[in-house]
């Protein structure tokens, strides 16, 4: 008993408690381990910290470009869709349209490119260093968000300029953006862990970007899709996500229907899947990294 | 509760060598390999089929740990330190076996893990201090004493890419050096720096370990483990060879991990090197042609250098480095980089000196390399052969008759004048 007195003056603070830490084979009962996540949560927030410090640095136009993208998306899909295609908006005006579904858009697609290589990226801190393999691919995500904060306050702009006005649907919104950040994350656990063994990954994120985007009512309306295809078309959790934040934020569209409720399951659905896989291969990634 | 602070029982890991498909495998590879061996798999385990061979990296390795001990960790490369250091600090997991740590773990595997180069010394001392498992408030309390440390303050807002190797380093460690875990895992962090920042972390490492917390220190440098730790562990080939007292071990490694015949020889297949260059021998030969693993401080000795050339016309040189008491005694290299019109087997031949070296055990590494039009190094064994010097006292050595201590890496035979100047006081003899 002695030397544990002993040990207790030496280490004030958190050492008070020993901790007993057993290393074992894989172990054969599933342990989700989101405990010692949220242990880690300072090295998320560290993580996200730098990767929102180090995303616009030596640009000239630095944040700006969080504003930039998204809104020149907007010019070029009202150009297209809006003024050439002449494509219905559901009454509202084109650019604002389109603009309430880049927001949740953007998040998603930066989030995506982004946390699909992170695991790979970091694979000087997965081969030196232990910590909960999960908070690389959850930053991602987060980081985004901030770039979704900032493109926020131009719709804000955009709305007083069309004079749309905020209904009580309003108060909706944060769990909008809860559900898109679920969606990105959702998609990013399994892409980020199955790069890690198959690089193919990162190479096809591009035309899966962009093939989604089009499967993706954003420089569209879902009006436009036939009624007897929503069902399909609701497994795309991204519809869901957009829908949900036309609905919240432009008030005018029609009423939530199957599709955003179906998108809601599938996300779900691919959340603890995408964990379940992720925690599974998670013990391999510093010997196949 | 006992004293024991790490107990490993029966840890060992095992990887797949060979197998080339294992570490890049591509989806393709992947399904048409699902897809074979689901027709496979009924039968026998798809592990029989292939080059696929396994190595152990650590094999059956038991052992306890108490808690305040300092132990050194000595093997050559490949022995397995590094294996057991990660399975340890939870980076990969063991094939089989168990260990448990009792406290909180602090790894240094690199130094400077995680550092960002685009933002400040200031903001990766943060970054970093998380990744290694510090809390925000600590590094806040510690900030002060972590730039001292690293004697940065005037660059603490300058980004990082912007600073020197050394810079960067004394930083990097400055953070590492105030993480308090109660066990603490170091692998060859200290050979880094300069040597007066070497000295420094040097003794910051003996303060952790007189500090009653628990230090495995994995190294090449003998002398900093013959200083930071009482207990020594002799890692080869993934078994625990030798567990003893600090200096019996780091004689035994000396001995009969690198010593041996003094003379290390490959097959082709196995031999180090790249596609070009190939070591296949290294040996010392005395006088007699005799191959030799103890030599005589006043014997004229060989060293015999064999490798495989297989590309015509390559220019390299042989550098070889002498090793001992933990610092470079000397190198010696090919006054030039000789071209080797043909291709087969060379041999370069090092003519050492009769009293040239101290007695004591040496470690001879052998690099061959180009530094024409950017370095490229062909081979690289940092522990290729070790080999004993030995004074027989017949008291024509430098040592004259003098039997006791004497130190150095180096022992000339150095002329020596007594001059006689007659009986008065003054100064200024003249030779």
């Amino acid at each position: 008993m002695n030397s544990i007195d002993h040990s207790n003056q030496k280490f004030p603070n958190s050492m008070l408690e020993k901790t007993e830490i057993v290393i074992e084979p894989r172990s054969r009962w599933f342990v989700l381990g989101l405990r010692e996540v949220w242990a880690y949560r300072e090295l998320l927030y560290f993580l996200v910290w730098r990767d929102i410090k180090v995303r616009y640095k030596q640009t000239v136009m630095g944040v700006a470009w969080a504003v930039l993208q998204p809104v020149m998306t907007m010019v070029i899909f009202s150009f297209i869709f809006g003024s050439l295609a002449n494509l219905p908006s559901d009454g509202i005006p084109y650019p604002i349209f389109t603009y309430t579904a880049l927001l949740p858009w953007q998040l998603f697609s930066q989030s995506l490119s982004q946390s699909t290589s992170s695991l790979v990226t970091s694979k000087n801190l997965i081969t030196k260093i232990y910590f909960p393999r999960l908070v690389i691919p959850v930053a991602s995500p987060l980081s985004s968000l901030v770039d979704f904060f900032i493109s926020l306050v131009v719709l804000v702009g955009l709305m007083i300029f069309y004079k749309i006005e905020l209904t009580p649907r309003i108060i909706y919104l944060p769990f909008m953006i809860a559900f898109a950040v679920l969606a990105s994350l959702s998609v990013s656990l399994w892409l980020s862990s199955l790069n890690v063994r198959y690089r193919d990954i990162q190479h096809t994120i591009p035309f899966i970007i962009q093939f989604w985007q089009y499967a993706t009512p954003i420089a569209y309306s879902i009006s436009i899709i036939p009624e007897e295809w929503r069902m399909l078309y609701g497994l795309n959790p991204m519809v869901g996500v957009v829908e949900g934040f036309r609905w919240a934020l432009l008030g005018k569209t029609v009423d939530l229907g199957f599709p955003f409720y179906l998108s809601i399951l599938i996300v779900v659905i691919l959340f603890i899947g995408g964990l379940i896989s992720f925690k599974k291969m998670e013990d391999t990634f510093a010997d196949i990294i | 509760m006992s004293d024991i602070s790490i107990k490993a029982e029966n840890l060992s890991k095992q990887y797949r060598i060979g197998a080339k498909k294992q570490k890049d495998r591509t989806l393709r590879e992947a399904l048409t390999e699902g897809v074979s061996s689901s027709f496979r798999r009924r039968g026998k385990p798809a592990k029989t089929q292939g080059n696929k061979t396994t190595i152990m990296a650590l094999d059956d390795v038991t052992f306890n740990i108490n808690y305040g001990e300092a132990v050194g960790i000595v093997g050559r490369n490949g022995a397995g330190k590094t294996t057991l250091l990660k399975i340890l600090s939870r980076i990969t997991k063991p094939t089989s076996g168990r260990a448990v740590l009792y406290g909180r773990v602090g790894s240094l595997l690199e130094v400077g893990t995680g550092f960002h180069p685009e933002l400040t010394g200031r903001e990766n001392v943060y970054l970093n201090g998380a990744i290694l498992g510090m809390h925000r408030q600590e590094i806040d309390t510690k900030f002060d004493e972590i730039v001292n440390f690293a004697d940065l303050e005037k660059f603490l807002d300058t980004p990082v890419k912007r600073y020197s190797s050394g810079m960067y380093t004394r930083l990097a460690f400055a953070v590492a050096a105030h993480l308090d875990p109660e066990i603490l895992l170091v692998d060859e962090v200290l050979a880094v720096g300069d040597l007066e920042f070497q000295k420094k972390c040097l003794g910051k490492m003996e303060t952790v370990a007189s500090e009653g917390r628990t230090v495995i220190f994995v190294s090449h440098n003998m002398p900093s483990t013959l200083r930071l730790c009482k207990r020594g562990i002799v890692l080869d080939q993934g078994q625990i060879k030798m567990d003893g007292p600090v200096t019996e071990a780091v004689s035994f490694y000396i001995n009969s991990v690198l010593g041996g015949s003094g003379a290390r020889e490959w097959s082709l297949e196995d031999a180090p090197g790249s596609s070009e260059v190939k070591l296949l021998s290294v040996s010392l030969i005395n006088e007699s042609g005799e191959q030799v693993s103890v030599i005589n401080v006043e014997e004229v000795i060989r060293l015999k250098i064999g490798y495989y050339v297989n590309t015509p016309g390559m220019a390299f040189r042989c550098f070889v480095p002498f090793r001992t008491q933990g610092v470079t005694a000397f190198s010696a290299t090919e006054p030039t980089e000789i071209v080797r019109e043909e291709t087969g087997v060379y041999y370069s031949i090092l003519t050492i000196p009769a009293n040239l070296l101290a007695e004591g055990d040496y470690i001879i590494g052998i690099s061959i390399f180009s530094s024409r039009g950017g370095k490229v190094r062909y081979v690289l064994v940092p522990d290729a052969i070790g080999f004993e010097v030995m004074d027989p006292m017949r008291g024509s050595s430098a040592r004259g008759d003098y039997g006791q201590k004497f130190d150095g890496v180096m022992r000339p035979k150095l002329e020596w004048d007594l001059v006689y100047s007659g009986q008065s006081h003054t100064n200024g003899t003249n030779l």
